[in-house]
């Protein structure tokens, strides 16, 4: 069976700034990976790629063992949550059937069966009476359910969604970390699933991407979040704490991950400076699950 | 006033305006490019003087003006986004050189006004078929547009991921925009079109948020505006363009009111959910920003 997601050799550069350089890497299908980083490691930017928006500078990217490309049905996206859609006055239900075959030129009349599956994606979601009300009348979480619905349209194999989690509070992420796991679970998804903290994630994802310094690490969280691996992402010093089951990222005395969700956005930059000198990690995964291991 | 051939006139032109402004006005609101409409209509007003100063008709100075403008306000895309000082800019020396125009053609001080507040009740024969031109090509290119442009606003990111290319769909659009904008100058002028082509859909939106219902609303509002205009402009003798603004005005404000007091008797519409507590606003990541 041909993987969900193969790297070889990739490097990804945005407005000339190296983002990835020479990663390897496999998602078996069928995987839930917890995709993280900081600021500016290339998150957004690896799953722009990886829905063929941004053209690898060397190597390549297999999806379902065909070259990235845009337009791939196979995938589904969850970009990042926008400030702007606070002020839409649409109903949820059309903002989710926008995109139903969306693309396609003409009116946005859709056929009874289109309806339907708006409808079924709303319902596996459990968001069918939210999408009743306006866009702008809901809350972020709520917000989150449309557009994951809207992800789900036309059944896609991969589901790519960037920062779900993002200013949620820690019962909302739950809920919709949970929603995403039985998604994942009952549909046989493969799951990438970008996130400023590991914590949301514990015990649920089967994998963790770690990317900095234009490199990445792909393993079990015991095996990728550890001080040495994270040291040499980061370029700088990094202590990783374990405290009753949840895991605590530090450089020096500080919590990083905890400030990289707050308000101080630059932090993750500074320490990602040391990126292209630092020491080289290279992550290479043997098998879908499990197996794969960082060099260190 | 069924009587008057140039009453009749009045009324069909401003009915095709009306409908094409009712539907491009509401896809102008949702995707907040309301300024770029304003803008459009006063690159418009250069256009429209220069071609009269040599000899060329008013519309058709104003139709290649705006339809220039457009595309190549779409063409920078993005970059144009946020640039509000850049665009007001381009307005004002467009309304400058408008002026010189006007300054150089003195014949006509009726041109200047008419260009400038519209003069419906004078619409020949000759402009009604060119409105009817200017309105089918509009409404033809957005039934071929519309899907991917409501895709490309509502989720820009997905729908380019899907293969929409945002630049195409939000270029052809502004070119139809300035196409609406040229057509609704013959009516209320180029310095009310905003009255026009903002208002209904503004006031459609206010009213649901059901996205077919507001574009039909949005038409008829802009529908009822512009007659209502024409017709109290006929009894009371004051100009059509003042009534269009005023009835504009009037029927944004019923809307607005519509919606706070809907909303109070209809607290049942915002049912509680496992959802509903509130989250903070929702913010981008800088340190990913897209390209």
């Amino acid at each position: 069976m041909t993987e969900a997601v193969v790297l070889d050799r990739l490097g990804l550069q945005l407005g000339g700034r190296a983002i990835l350089r020479d990663v390897s890497l496999a998602i078996g299908r069928g995987e839930f990976v917890g995709v993280l980083g900081s600021n500016g490691a290339g998150k957004t930017t690896l799953m722009r790629a990886l829905l063929g928006l941004v053209r690898p500078s060397a190597g390549s990217i297999r999806i379902l063992g065909r070259p990235a490309e845009r337009g791939n049905i196979a995938i589904g996206y969850m970009p990042q949550i926008r400030a702007t859609l606070g002020a839409v006055r649409v109903s949820g239900w059309d903002f989710v059937a926008s995109a139903a075959r969306g693309e396609r030129w003409g009116l946005p009349l859709l056929g009874a069966e289109a309806r339907r599956q708006v409808d079924g994606v709303l319902d596996m979601v459990g968001a069918r009476d939210l999408a009743r009300r306006p866009l702008n009348e809901l809350s972020g979480g709520e917000r989150q359910r449309l557009l994951m619905a809207q992800a789900l349209l036309g059944r896609p194999e991969i589901l790519l969604l960037d920062e779900p989690l993002a200013s949620l509070d820690i019962n909302h992420q739950h809920a919709v970390v949970s929603l995403v796991k039985e998604l994942q679970r009952d549909h046989g998804l493969t799951v990438l699933f970008t996130a400023h903290e590991i914590n949301p994630l514990i015990g649920v994802i089967d994998r963790v991407l770690y990317l900095g310094g234009g490199d990445a690490a792909l393993g079990g969280v015991d095996e990728v979040i550890t001080g040495p691996t994270l040291s040499r992402l980061y370029g700088a010093p990094i202590d990783v704490v374990r405290v009753d089951g949840r895991i605590f990222v530090m450089a020096g005395a500080h919590s990083l991950e905890r400030d990289c969700h707050g308000h101080d956005h630059g932090h993750g930059h500074d320490l990602g400076g040391g990126r292209g000198h630092g020491p080289y990690v290279r992550a290479q995964a043997a098998g879908p699950r499990g197996e794969g291991r960082s060099h260190v | 006033m069924f009587e008057y051939d140039f009453m009749l006139r009045a009324f069909a032109a401003s009915a095709i305006v009306a409908v094409v402004v009712g539907v491009v006005g509401y896809f102008l609101v949702l995707r907040g490019q309301t300024f770029a409409g304003h803008a459009l209509s006063h690159v418009g007003f250069a256009g429209a003087t220069g071609a009269v100063l040599v000899g060329v008709s008013p519309l058709a100075g104003l139709v290649g003006f705006t339809l220039i403008a457009g595309i190549g306000m779409g063409l920078m895309g993005e970059r144009l986004s946020g640039r509000d000082v850049a665009v007001g800019m381009i307005l004002a020396l467009s309304l400058g050189f408008g002026l010189l125009f006007l300054h150089f053609y003195t014949a006509y001080a009726t041109q200047a006004t008419s260009l400038l507040f519209g003069n419906i009740l004078a619409v020949s024969a000759s402009t009604l078929w060119a409105l009817s031109g200017l309105g089918l090509l509009c409404l033809a290119a957005l039934a071929v547009l519309a899907r991917p442009l409501l895709f490309a606003t509502l989720q820009p990111e997905l729908a380019e991921a899907r293969g929409v290319s945002l630049r195409l769909v939000g270029t052809l659009f502004l070119a139809v925009t300035a196409l609406a904008v040229a057509a609704s100058s013959e009516i209320v002028g180029i310095l009310l079109v905003f009255t026009l082509l903002v208002g209904p859909a503004a006031a459609a939106n206010q009213m649901t948020t059901r996205l077919p219902l507001a574009v039909l609303l949005s038409v008829v509002f802009a529908l009822a505006e512009a007659w209502g205009g024409i017709t109290l402009a006929f009894y009371t003798d004051w100009p059509t363009s003042f009534w269009i603004t005023a009835l504009a005005g009037l029927i944004y404000l019923a809307a607005s009111l519509f919606r706070v007091v809907w909303l109070r008797r209809n607290p049942a519409q915002v049912p509680a959910t496992p959802f509903t507590a509130t989250d903070a606003a929702p913010a981008l990541d800088p340190g990913d920003a897209l390209p």
